[in-house]
C-alpha cells in the first residue's frame, strides 16, 4: 500500500486506472490465450463442481473455479473447500464403465 | 557478403504503435553504427516506410517486380543518400496480397540476406496472412507496443503466434511511454507490461513530439543525431541490438524538482 492508495481511500476517490488496466487485462488474456469465452468457463466450472460434489460435500458458494497466468503459462485454478467427505451411501458415483481386469 | 545475417521482424499486432516508425529509426541507428541494413516494407496494404524515410520519390521499382524476376534486385532496392548503408526495399501494389505467399517472403529475405547484416521487416498490422508471411521469413521478432490495454492484449495474441513459429529471441520495445502518467498511476507501469508479456525489455521509448515533426520531414530522428528523447532511445536499441550493454532508462526518475519527488513519494510502498 503506497501513500497515494492511503489517501485515495480517505478521500474516497477511485482508484489509479493503472490498476484498473491490470486487472482487465490480466483477465482478458487468460482468456484469450486459452480460446475459453467466460459463459464457456462457467459451463466447465459448473461441470468440475458437479463432478467433485459426487466424492465429497463442497462449499458451493466458496468454491473457486479460476484462470490464472503468469510467464505466459496459464493454470486452471481450482479451490473448493471440502465440507465433508460423503459417505459411501451418499455418493452418486455410476461404476458401471469401469473394467474389472 | 555478409556472413551470418540477422531477419528480424517488428510487429506489434495492433495499429498505429510505432512499428514503422521503430523500423525507420533503427535501420538508421544500425547502418550510422556500420552495419549494412535493409529495411523491407511488409505492409503491401498500407506502405509507408518509404514515407518516413524520406524516399518515397525515388522508387522505381518493388519487391514485387524483384518477385516477378521484371528487374534485378538491386535496380529496386532504393539507397539512403544521406545513409549509404541503408537501404529500403518497397513494398508491392496491394493486389500483391492475393497471391504472396510465405515462400515468397522467404525468397525476398533469403535474396537480402546475402548483401546485408541486418533485415529488418515491417511487419502489417493484424495477425493475417500478411503477418504471416512476414514472420515465415524472419527469425528474430521485436514487438512493439505501447502501455495500453488494447496494444497489449493485441501484442500478447502476437507473441503467442511468434512462439508457435519458433521465432528467437523475441524482445519487446515499450514505446510512447509517459512517465508523469506512470508515476501518476494512470498508465500500466513498465512492470506490468513486460510481467504480462513476458519478454526481454530491449527498449523504451518516451512520449516524444520530435517523432511527428520527424515523419513531416521524412528524416527518421537517428538520422540528425537528435538529443531528444526517442532518438536517444531508438540508438540505445540499436547498441542493445547488436549486444551492447546499454541501461534502460528510469521512466520514475524522469523530471527533477519537487512535484516530482512528491511523486515519486506517494509511490512509496509503506506497508
Amino acid at each position: 500500500m503506497t501513500l497515494r492508495d492511503i489517501l485515495d481511500k480517505l478521500l474516497g476517490r477511485q482508484p489509479a486506472s493503472a490498476t484498473t488496466a491490470r486487472e482487465r487485462l490480466q483477465l482478458v488474456l487468460a482468456h484469450d490465450r486459452t480460446d475459453l469465452s467466460p459463459e464457456l468457463l462457467e459451463q466447465m466450472r459448473r461441470e468440475i463442481l458437479e463432478v467433485v460434489a459426487k466424492y465429497v460435500e463442497i462449499d458451493l458458494d466458496h468454491g473457486d473455479v479460476s484462470l490464472e497466468t503468469e510467464d505466459r503459462v496459464t493454470a486452471l485454478v481450482a479451490n473448493l473447500p471440502i465440507r465433508r467427505p460423503l459417505a459411501v451411501s451418499e455418493r452418486s458415483i455410476d461404476r458401471s464403465g469401469e473394467s474389472f481386469e | 557478403m555478409a556472413s551470418i545475417s540477422r531477419t528480424i521482424l517488428i510487429c506489434s499486432g495492433k495499429g498505429g504503435v510505432g512499428k514503422t516508425t521503430l523500423t525507420a529509426n533503427l535501420g538508421i541507428a544500425l547502418a550510422r553504427q556500420g552495419h549494412k541494413t535493409v529495411v523491407l516494407d511488409a505492409d503491401f496494404g498500407l506502405r509507408n516506410l518509404d514515407l518516413l524515410l524520406g524516399l518515397e520519390n525515388r522508387i522505381v521499382y518493388t519487391a514485387q517486380e524483384v518477385l516477378a524476376k521484371s528487374c534485378r534486385l538491386d535496380q529496386a532496392l532504393v539507397k539512403h543518400k544521406q545513409e549509404p548503408n541503408l537501404a529500403l526495399l518497397p513494398a508491392g501494389n496491394p493486389r500483391m496480397l492475393e497471391w504472396l505467399k510465405p515462400e515468397d517472403m522467404q525468397s525476398i529475405v533469403g535474396m537480402l540476406a546475402k548483401q546485408f547484416d541486418t533485415v529488418l521487416i515491417d511487419c502489417p498490422a493484424g495477425i493475417e496472412d500478411g503477418f504471416k508471411n512476414a514472420a515465415a521469413a524472419a527469425r528474430e521478432a521485436i514487438v512493439i507496443t505501447t502501455p495500453e490495454v488494447s496494444a497489449v492484449r493485441d501484442a500478447d495474441r502476437v507473441i503467442g503466434l511468434l512462439n508457435t513459429q519458433g521465432l528467437s529471441p523475441v524482445q519487446l520495445v515499450l514505446n510512447r511511454v509517459r512517465p508523469k502518467m506512470m508515476a501518476n498511476q494512470e498508465m500500466l507501469a513498465v512492470d506490468d507490461v513486460t510481467d504480462i508479456l513476458a519478454l526481454p525489455l530491449l527498449g523504451l521509448v518516451l512520449e516524444d513530439e520530435q517523432v511527428i515533426v520527424s515523419t513531416n520531414r521524412g528524416e527518421p530522428l537517428t538520422l540528425s543525431g537528435s538529443q531528444s528523447p526517442a532518438a536517444r532511445a531508438y540508438s540505445n536499441i540499436a547498441r542493445r541490438l547488436q549486444g551492447e550493454d546499454v541501461p534502460l532508462i528510469d521512466p520514475a526518475k524522469e523530471g527533477r524538482g519537487l512535484r516530482a519527488k512528491v511523486r515519486r513519494l506517494m509511490q512509496k510502498k509503506i506497508f
